[in-house]
């Protein structure tokens, strides 16, 4: 009577290797980042400049994907980049993430005046332009590492806390927690013990999806110049830099545009894969 | 015979003021089979869910008591509560596939009640687990207890949902219609099951149906609820043999013979309904009036 699924082995997707595979190899070259770039990020050598990727004519051995304006080298500054965007990736959806699945676990399995002025706070979050809001923070608290994650933090916790709640409240009303309820167990073991494990799959792909929209908005704020100091290099700093000389030096642009777009959306595929391996009827 | 289960006067009514349940008075022996029949909508379900404290958030209960094991339940603080109700009654819910949750394995969705919440040692729940599936009839423990809910069949869920209401051994346990999400040849074993396992425990057991096929094979009593009202109260032998009430009568007459099956089905006829609404009407002008 047990069906036979359990006994066929998931293949464990080409998607989640593709892109924990990128992920990983992007967090090992940013670990070791000042052993593989062969230059200083900062360094400007004006008679390096805006040459021209490996396999084109007039490039310069060291230079693999051609220099800035300021002959900076790419490569290095794309490495370096990498950096802020994994740091504010990491720290910031985490704290996204803890913010807003409480809130959202509590007003959708509690109820009530919480779940009221959670959901009210919630719409009223909302209601602002996101980015506008972003820049708005970044003016009040400053530039910096730690306001651009509280700024994305600030921006962001709604979304998890919507889906949350929603998530939390169709399950509340599944039979099994009545079963629990019925059978003794006080309503903080409920949440904690039968709730939360049915959406853990839920908080996972929100997580991964919320590290690739905090790299999108660190990129933002940086190509606003609203990020880090302007000389650490940033990726959204290099497409804006590069944007100016796209049509003399297109690889100033381009490079840090792929490289943002795969991690994006590793992050994003990544969850998705994820979610299959965590959900227990998918699994 | 004093009695085990008492419920006087419960009324039951949603935050618009529309009434659920009115004036509810039902009392069970120890031991006894009691089926709970009426349309859906009726509130069967709901009697249930008021004694185990899990009635949903919109209603709220206006008045009456529900006596079991010499307290008035509704009067108790809410960890009382729980207490009184986790240790002595259980429930075995409809749906199969939600009742049981789908993150954890079977074992310990058994064996936590008793460790968590009745204190039991573990290794005593391990032993209480693979005894009460064996009661259950299911042929392969060892595995079923890795299993999760959704390897498992609706029957041997179900199956398994019975093992774990009868896990600590409860007075009283509520079915909550228990066979309604089956198939009719797995209904038959689980009714086979309940009955088997509530006399083998002396459970009382409030069976809530809307098939009177069900209840003629295992209560020994019945209430006949229509619109949250109890419209008749009585054993099964005299409700199968003379019913007193028009509606009943009706709702007998209208239970599909499968002997027959070329015979049109027979409705409720308006004029019963008609009447018993008025009833229900009359007696809510009272209630009302009398508040």
């Amino acid at each position: 009577m047990v069906d036979n699924n359990r006994y066929i082995k998931r293949k464990f997707g080409a998607r989640i290797w593709l892109s924990g595979g990128w992920l990983f190899f992007l967090i090992l070259v940013t670990l070791f980042a000042p052993l593989i770039s062969p230059h200083d990020p900062l360094a400007q050598d004006l008679f390096a400049s805006r040459l021209p990727p490996f396999w084109m004519d007039g490039a310069e051995s060291g230079y693999y994907l051609g220099s800035d304006s300021l002959g900076r080298d790419v490569l290095t500054r794309i490495l370096y980049g990498a950096r802020i965007a994994l740091i504010v990736a990491l720290i910031a959806s985490t704290a996204t993430c803890l913010i807003g699945t409480i809130l959202g676990i509590i007003s959708g399995y509690f109820g009530g005046w919480i779940d009221l002025i959670v959901s009210r706070l919630v719409d009223i979050w909302m209601a602002f332009p996101p980015v506008l809001f972003a820049i708005l923070l970044i003016a009040v608290l400053g530039t910096g590492l730690t306001s651009i994650i509280i700024a994305i933090v600030v921006i962001d916790w709604t979304r998890f806390c919507r889906v949350i709640r929603a998530e939390t409240m169709s399950q509340g009303a599944m039979d099994y927690v009545s079963s629990a309820k019925a059978a003794g167990r006080p309503k903080f073991g409920i949440m904690i013990v039968e709730i939360l494990p049915n959406v853990l799959p839920t908080i996972v792909v929100l997580l991964t999806l919320e590290m690739g929209i905090a790299v999108i908005v660190e990129a933002i704020l940086s190509f606003v110049n609203l990020s880090i100091s302007t000389d650490f290099p940033t990726w959204g700093g290099m497409i804006s830099e590069g944007r100016t000389s796209v049509h003399q030096a297109w690889w100033v642009i381009v490079f840090p545009l792929i490289t943002l777009f795969f991690t994006v959306l590793s992050f994003s595929q990544l969850g998705e894969g994820l979610k299959d391996r965590f959900d227990p009827v998918l699994r | 015979m004093n009695s085990f289960l008492q419920i006087r006067n419960l009324s039951v009514s949603l935050s618009n003021g529309q009434r659920v349940l009115r004036s509810i008075n039902m009392e069970l022996k120890k031991g006894e089979v009691r089926g709970l029949v009426g349309e859906s909508g009726a509130g069967k379900s709901m009697i249930g869910k008021a004694i185990l404290g899990i009635l949903p958030r919109a209603l709220k209960i206006d008045a009456g008591e529900i006596i079991f094991q010499g307290k008035n339940l509704l009067n108790l603080k809410s960890n009382e509560f729980r207490k009184i109700i986790g240790a002595n009654a259980a429930l075995i819910p409809q749906d199969p596939l939600t009742a049981l949750n789908p993150s954890h394995r079977i074992g310990p969705q058994i064996t936590n009640r008793l460790v968590d919440i009745l204190g039991w040692k573990k290794s005593d729940a391990i032993i209480k687990t693979y005894d009460l599936l064996d009661e259950v009839q299911i042929a392969d423990p060892e595995r079923v207890v890795n299993s999760f809910p959704h390897e498992l069949s609706g029957g041997m869920r179900q199956r398994i949902l019975i093992a774990s209401a009868f896990a600590a051994t409860p007075k009283l346990i509520i079915a909550d219609e228990p066979t309604t999400a089956l198939d009719v040849t797995v209904q038959k074993q689980i009714l086979k099951l309940i009955k088997e396992m509530q006399i083998r425990h002396g459970t009382t057991l409030l069976f809530v149906t809307h098939d009177l096929g069900v209840v003629s094979k295992i209560c020994q009593s019945l209430s006949v609820l229509y619109s949250g009202k109890v419209i008749e109260d009585t054993s099964v032998s005299s409700f199968f043999n003379m019913p007193q009430h028009e509606y009943s009568k009706a709702l007998l007459v209208a239970t599909p013979k499968y002997t027959d099956p070329k015979s049109d089905l027979i409705p409720v006829s308006e004029e019963v309904l008609t009447s018993v609404n008025g009833e229900i009407a009359r007696a809510d002008k009272e209630w009302v009036n009398g508040r």
